[in-house]
């Protein structure tokens, strides 16, 4: 604490950055070779954590005294089945012209199904530490998409209980040594996982009292899915990483 | 011998001091809590991932519908997400008109949570005493946006326009007089900052009535003290933030210890508790009611000489106005794509929190470059609060669940999504 403090009194202006930047070095310091940097926004760190890991580190984490995150302030799932596939081809004109040309993405195929099938579920713990007032965020992927699994982090962290039942429930995630893994959010007797990129947007089944039987009843959504914005990616040389040295004011 | 065994009882969804929908299923010995089972969910709208098929800004006001007594607040979390990956600031007078608006949502919620508090444990009056200063917040709402709660206020870049020059006036009706109308608008005849500055000068003697139904009363206290206590260490490991972290005496608030916008410019206090029990959050939140007030008066001390921008000049994130829109071909290209496709943000992954009224709300968002976040996770501080609720209420009695749901200031917006 005390370092900070005389590090941010020297470079007033570069106070955030130097938090993070001690906190960078400390995590170096500790877990080098093992965890992977994951670039990202200033101030933000990230860390990617081996699925097979995440216990051990966490319990560092939380008792190493030059880290001390005694607060799991998040625990989340991230599907990353679609990630940078687009519903609308901006780069290239199709033979058929350009007219609505919306591929729906629950239609088509991902690409990298075979390829990275392992890189698909991944939980996104976000960390706070409020004696040192640093944050830092570790993301693990799972290793099998069929059966994603992690160890639950409910023994080092008691919040987890919660955020660790709602990524269940939600994408399917499986928690090793969680103590009640039950479904938060959704309906009693729900199937399947919502948050999943390839769980349709308007469901699978929809209630309806039906006078006849006297009751409520499920049956297949009647709604049609539909696309009202594609999903689009333009490649705004304003964020190039590349063109980033040729803007005039840097 | 016949057997004795535990009683399950089925607390809500239906029932006024579950605040909302939450269903307790509660395992009691007579009439001590065994063990609370709370079954959330029964207002899941899946607002993740509706977001998720929607261009940046019409999300917006999906997240006034979270937690739906501070809407401001989870804007602000949300744009400012969007504000990090894009890499644009807000012009200065914006950040001052968000603190402003954090504030004002935070006596709004602050003020909701004290009447339902009360009501909920036997104190009638201050129910009809808090909703007295809540109309004329809500009043300041609907002169800034047009509506009186869910604003969608806040823009990526900025706020969606500047200050009223006027207030929005009563009329004389069926239910309300001539002289009532007027006594109403004699408040409301200047601009809005003046409307504002008129209410923090008689806010605090307002505060003072409350405390004087409450502070010193013997039933208020017996229903609240040694209630629920939560230690530091355990509000720290269940994930407790705001002021239910602050009542366990943790001096923790993300104005003060991650500033965002401009509250480093700013002069108030954290109050902390010290027992940690349902008495001293009643005292947190009271004393942030001042504090707030504090915020705004020095808020409106700046915006009434600081005029300027309020929205970043952009034409890639903000749209022309509808003047320019109508007479200027490049405008209007730039009006159309945006309100059709929105803006594509650079890919890449940030959290964004705020302290909202009720605890850190947090923001997570993944970017791949498109013009739709492709996760956007909203960290709910009630969520943690509720989460911790079985602990909470084990070994008190069945009338305490009932304080102790009061205590967390639980909404359901923000806890089912």
């Amino acid at each position: 604490m005390s370092d900070a403090a005389q590090d941010s009194a020297a470079a007033p202006s570069a106070a955030p950055a130097s938090r993070a930047e001690l906190l960078d070095a400390a995590m170096q310091s500790r877990f080098a070779g093992r965890l992977t940097a994951v670039p990202g926004q200033i101030g933000e760190i990230t860390y990617e954590v081996p699925a097979a890991d995440i216990l051990e580190v966490a319990q560092r984490l939380r008792d190493d005294e030059g880290l001390k995150f005694e607060m799991c302030i998040d625990v989340c799932g991230v599907d990353y089945l679609q990630h940078g596939i687009v519903e609308w081809k901006t780069q290239s004109a199709t033979s058929s012209g350009f007219s609505r040309g919306v591929t729906r993405l629950s239609q088509a195929a991902p690409q990298e199904q075979d390829g990275l099938p392992s890189r698909r579920f991944a939980v996104v713990y976000h960390l706070l530490s409020v004696s040192l007032n640093h944050r830092l965020r570790l993301r693990c992927f799972c290793d099998s998409a069929d059966e994603p699994m992690i160890d639950s982090v409910t023994s080092v962290w008691a919040s987890a209980d919660w955020f660790e039942r709602e990524t269940f429930d939600l994408f399917g995630i499986l928690f090793k040594g969680h103590p009640d893994l039950r479904r938060l959010l959704t309906d009693y007797g729900f199937i399947g996982h919502p948050f999943r990129k390839d769980f349709p947007l308007s469901g699978n089944v929809e209630v309806r009292y039906d006078p006849e039987k006297g009751r409520v009843v499920y049956q297949p959504v009647t709604i049609e899915p539909r696309i009202l914005v594609p999903k689009v990616i333009r490649h705004d040389n304003r964020y190039e990483a590349a063109l980033k040295d040729a803007k005039p004011d840097g | 011998m016949a057997e004795i065994r535990n009683f399950t009882m089925n607390f809500g969804p239906q029932h006024p001091a579950a605040h909302g929908v939450l269903r307790l299923v509660l395992e009691m010995d007579g009439e001590v809590i065994q063990k609370a089972d709370p079954h959330v969910g029964l207002l899941h709208r899946g607002t993740e991932k509706l977001a998720e098929s929607k261009p940046y800004n019409q999300s917006i006001g999906y997240m006034d519908r979270l937690d739906y007594v501070s809407m401001m607040c989870n804007e602000h979390a949300y744009v400012l997400a969007i504000e990090k990956l894009l890499g644009i600031t807000p012009p200065i007078r914006a950040q001052y008109i968000r603190v402003m608006f954090d504030e004002i949502t935070r006596i709004l919620n602050h003020l909701m949570w004290l009447g339902a508090h009360g009501l909920d444990i036997g104190a009638m009056t201050v129910f009809l005493y808090a909703f007295r200063e809540r109309e004329d917040l809500m009043d300041c709402y609907e002169a800034v946006s047009g509506t009186r709660m869910h604003a969608t206020y806040y823009r990526p870049g900025g706020v969606y326009r500047d200050l009223p020059a006027s207030m929005p006036q009563y009329q004389q009706s069926q239910w309300r007089g001539k002289k009532d109308a007027q006594r109403l608008n004699d408040r409301r005849s200047g601009t809005l900052l003046d409307f504002i500055e008129n209410f923090t000068g008689r806010f605090p003697a307002c505060i003072d009535e409350y405390e004087t139904l409450l502070t010193d009363n013997r039933i208020w206290k017996q229903r609240t003290v040694n209630i629920g206590v939560v230690s530091p260490e355990r509000a720290l490991q269940l994930g407790f933030t705001g002021p239910m972290l602050r009542g366990s005496g943790v001096e923790w608030d993300l104005r003060k210890k991650q500033p965002y916008e401009v509250y480093e410019q700013m002069d108030f206090d954290i109050p902390v508790g010290v027992s940690g029990d349902c008495y001293d959050r009643y005292l947190v939140r009271m004393a942030e009611l001042r504090q707030s007030t504090r915020i705004i008066e020095q808020c409106v001390r700046w915006l009434k000489v600081n005029p300027g921008p309020v929205m970043i000049d952009d034409r890639k994130v903000r749209p022309p106005s509808r003047e320019e829109m109508k007479g200027d071909m490049e405008s209007l290209i730039h009006h159309f794509k945006l309100m059709t496709e929105g803006y594509c943000v650079p890919a890449g992954e940030t959290y964004a929190a705020v302290e909202a009224p009720k605890g850190e709300l947090g923001v997570y968002l993944v970017s791949d470059g498109a013009n739709k976040p492709y996760r956007l996770k909203v960290r709910a501080p009630g969520f943690a609060h509720l989460s911790a609720l079985d602990e909470m209420v084990r070994g008190h009695m069945l009338a305490d669940v009932v304080a102790v749901i009061g205590t967390q200031d639980i909404v359901f917006g923000e806890i089912d999504r």
